[in-house]
């Protein structure tokens, strides 16, 4: 999906880079974070990850195939700023070095694939999982390795469609050739819910396949891995920690790794138990889902000729040229299409800009000061006291 | 690292997008590679801002484009054999702007056995040539200059540190990520790759988890190296010094030469009225 020079018109890409830049500055500083210190090396290395995971193709229909975009996996492995700045790099690196995506088209490209795709991810995700929290708590358990694969899944599923969604609406506002906009969203959507089966399918093996061997890895579990730190101690010695087996090391002196190690695990329990979104937001989140949703569904079951309009146009119904020379292509412009397209695309900018807010929301949540009650030993360098 | 992925079963799964090559055409020299990456980098996205700005009536100023770019690339001494293949990314949008033609609105016109839509026939040729400018520009960029320089050339253009930083670990590293990948792909393979498909693409989504721990963990040593180091959480900045006025003006010539024509051309008014309903 990554969109070329051209698309979009000069206006539009412009404003869709002026929107992609704001987002990518407020998710490096709620990256920070999510990442601790020092969090450039974690945050590259997750951005080569995702740049690899993204090599992984999958069968589509019939001859075409979809690639990972990643955007799902990035929000349950590192959390959604950090998803946001992994998805912007790779997109940056592969417009500039893999001339993958126009220059123009890069803030179209960050907006549609790092900011909607991984909000509406984000949404679906931790809604899920806050929402099979609240019941785990009620049996007495937090919630297991299946439902945290399951919500990956969930967003990964979601996230797809609204993303091609959301190109569609772009291109209504600023595309370069006049395409009836219900043809045009039948035929992106269509083909992205097929890719969003394979992307929820490959998203729930990789959080599965980490969960089994690094649980702590995945920020979507609450369990998020301590990051590397650094302490200087009043001798001037510097403590080194990693997360690596859960063991401490040190530079220098070294006493006082034990107790720091012990109050890591304390911290990884406690934040076990902590939920990621309050239960209000979690429920204006599905809400927002189902209304996304429930409008696409009713906008694909209100118009089937549409649909396999588009299939045959497409060809993935199989039918080439035949079908094509005697359809009346030129009613395409329905007017019923068009008021349900207007509809859609209503219904979806409430649910982003909600997504945003919650998106916001979080972040500030999550920035506040803990209670005071609460043990955190976690040793920080001094320069964050900047 | 080599471009094509040997994989003893077919169909492939893995590798078949992204592959960073064992070409590295920036290791030609030409008056392209020896200027400083920032000038290259605002040449290009100037270029395509001008490409993406012509409209359809003034299709002469895009034949310029095309000219220029093509001289730019003789001297920049692309191999074109690796243009081709990375020219391979635009496919996809390729055959959306074949289908222009078909699904476009507005007036038809009969070509042979079809009913096309005039709109849609420009509008899908004028995309289709923007699109092709677009990635020929990028190319010329990739051809010319280093991946580490041109996130050095982002920095100098005062992108904010923290993501140039995010960017230069990125590239150091997306080399020896993807041969993970790809040495995964080969032991996948080696060990009876041969099942149904699901199982196939169940096997390559636990080895992409596995690449995913085997990243952080590569992560936290580094940390930990850089650390013991001296690292306090900033690159130290490239001694190199900024570009001089005549490095700016031989890079930015083709897109300050196509956007003054396409301005004339604008400007005298000979493409009539601009915007009318037509393709923009």
């Amino acid at each position: 999906m990554h969109v070329p020079d051209g698309f979009l018109g000069v206006p539009t890409s412009v404003a869709t880079g002026a929107l992609a830049a704001v987002a990518l500055g407020l998710a490096l500083r709620g990256s920070r974070r999510e990442l601790g210190e020092l969090g450039a090396v974690r945050a590259g290395l997750t951005a080569c990850f995702i740049f690899a995971a993204q090599m992984v193709n999958f069968p589509v229909a019939a001859g075409t195939s979809g690639h990972l975009l990643g955007g799902a996996l990035a929000v349950a492995l590192v959390g959604p700023w950090t998803a946001v700045l992994v998805m912007s790099c790779v997109l940056v690196v592969q417009a500039l070095v893999f001339a993958d995506g126009g220059v123009t088209a890069l803030g179209t490209n960050i907006l549609l694939m790092g900011v909607v795709g991984v909000g509406v991810a984000t949404l679906v995700s931790y809604g899920v999982t806050a929402i099979l929290g609240r019941r785990g708590r009620a049996a007495g358990r937090p919630v297991g390795r299946g439902g945290v694969i399951a919500a990956s899944a969930a967003g990964a599923f979601v996230s797809v469609p609204t993303a091609a969604a959301a190109f569609c609406l772009l291109y209504a506002i600023g595309g370069a050739v006049p395409i009836p906009l219900g043809a045009l969203t039948l035929a992106m959507v269509g083909t992205h819910l097929l890719i969003g089966v394979g992307e929820a399918v490959i998203t729930a093996a990789v959080v599965g396949a980490v969960l089994a061997v690094r649980p702590d890895l995945v920020r979507l579990a609450g369990r998020e891995g301590t990051p590397v730190t650094a302490m200087t101690l009043a001798d001037g010695t510097v403590v080194l920690r990693s997360a690596v087996g859960g063991a401490a090391s040190g530079v220098g002196a070294s006493s006082g790794d034990g107790a720091s190690g012990d109050g890591a695990d304390a911290d990884v329990r406690r934040r076990a138990e902590r939920p990621r979104l309050g239960r209000g937001a979690a429920v204006i989140a599905l809400a927002a889902t189902v209304v996304v949703a429930g409008g696409l569904s009713l906008f694909a079951s209100t118009s089937p000729d549409g649909l396999e309009h588009v299939a045959g146009a497409l060809g993935f119904a199989g039918s080439a040229v035949s079908p094509l020379v005697h359809t009346p292509l030129a009613d395409y412009g329905i007017a019923g299409l068009g008021a349900v397209g207007t509809t859609l695309a209503g219904l979806f900018g409430v649910a982003l800009t909600l997504g945003l807010g919650l998106l916001v929301v979080s972040g500030v949540r999550r920035g506040r000061p803990r209670g005071a009650g609460a043990v955190d030993d976690q040793p920080r360098p001094a320069e964050e006291r900047r | 690292m080599t471009t094509a992925v040997v994989l003893p079963t077919s169909p492939p799964v893995l590798l078949a997008g992204h592959t960073p090559g064992i070409a590295r055409p920036w290791e030609r020299p030409s008056l392209v590679r020896s200027l400083p990456p920032e000038t290259k980098l605002v040449a290009l996205v100037g270029f395509a801002l001008v490409v993406v700005a012509a409209p359809a009536a003034a299709w002469p100023v895009l034949l310029l484009a095309v000219a220029g770019l093509v001289a730019v690339a003789v001297i920049a001494r692309v191999p074109y054999g690796w243009a081709l293949r990375r020219a391979g990314v635009e496919l996809p949008f390729l055959v959306f702007a074949l289908l222009m033609p078909i699904v476009a609105t507005g007036e038809r016109v009969q070509v042979g056995p079809l009913s096309l839509s005039a709109a849609g026939l420009v509008g899908g040729a004028l995309v289709l040539a923007r699109a092709t400018l677009g990635v020929g520009a990028a190319l010329v960029l990739a051809a010319s200059t280093p991946p580490h320089e041109i996130i050095e050339g982002l920095g100098r253009l005062r992108l904010p540190r923290a993501l140039v930083d995010v960017l230069t670990h990125m590239i150091r590293f997306l080399d020896i990520v993807a041969d993970d990948l790809r040495r995964q792909g080969i032991a996948q393979a080696a060990r009876g790759d041969h099942r149904s498909r699901m199982v196939r693409l169940a096997a390559t989504a636990a080895s992409a988890g596995h690449l995913f721990v085997r990243c952080v963990e590569r992560g936290e040593r580094l940390q930990l190296a850089m650390l013991s180091r001296g690292y306090r959480g900033a690159l130290p900045p490239s001694g190199r010094p900024a570009a001089t006025a005549g490095e700016w003006g031989r890079a930015l010539a083709l897109p300050v030469v196509v956007g003054a024509v396409l301005l004339a051309v604008l400007v005298a008014g000979s493409v009539g009225p601009l915007g009318a309903g037509g393709p923009r």
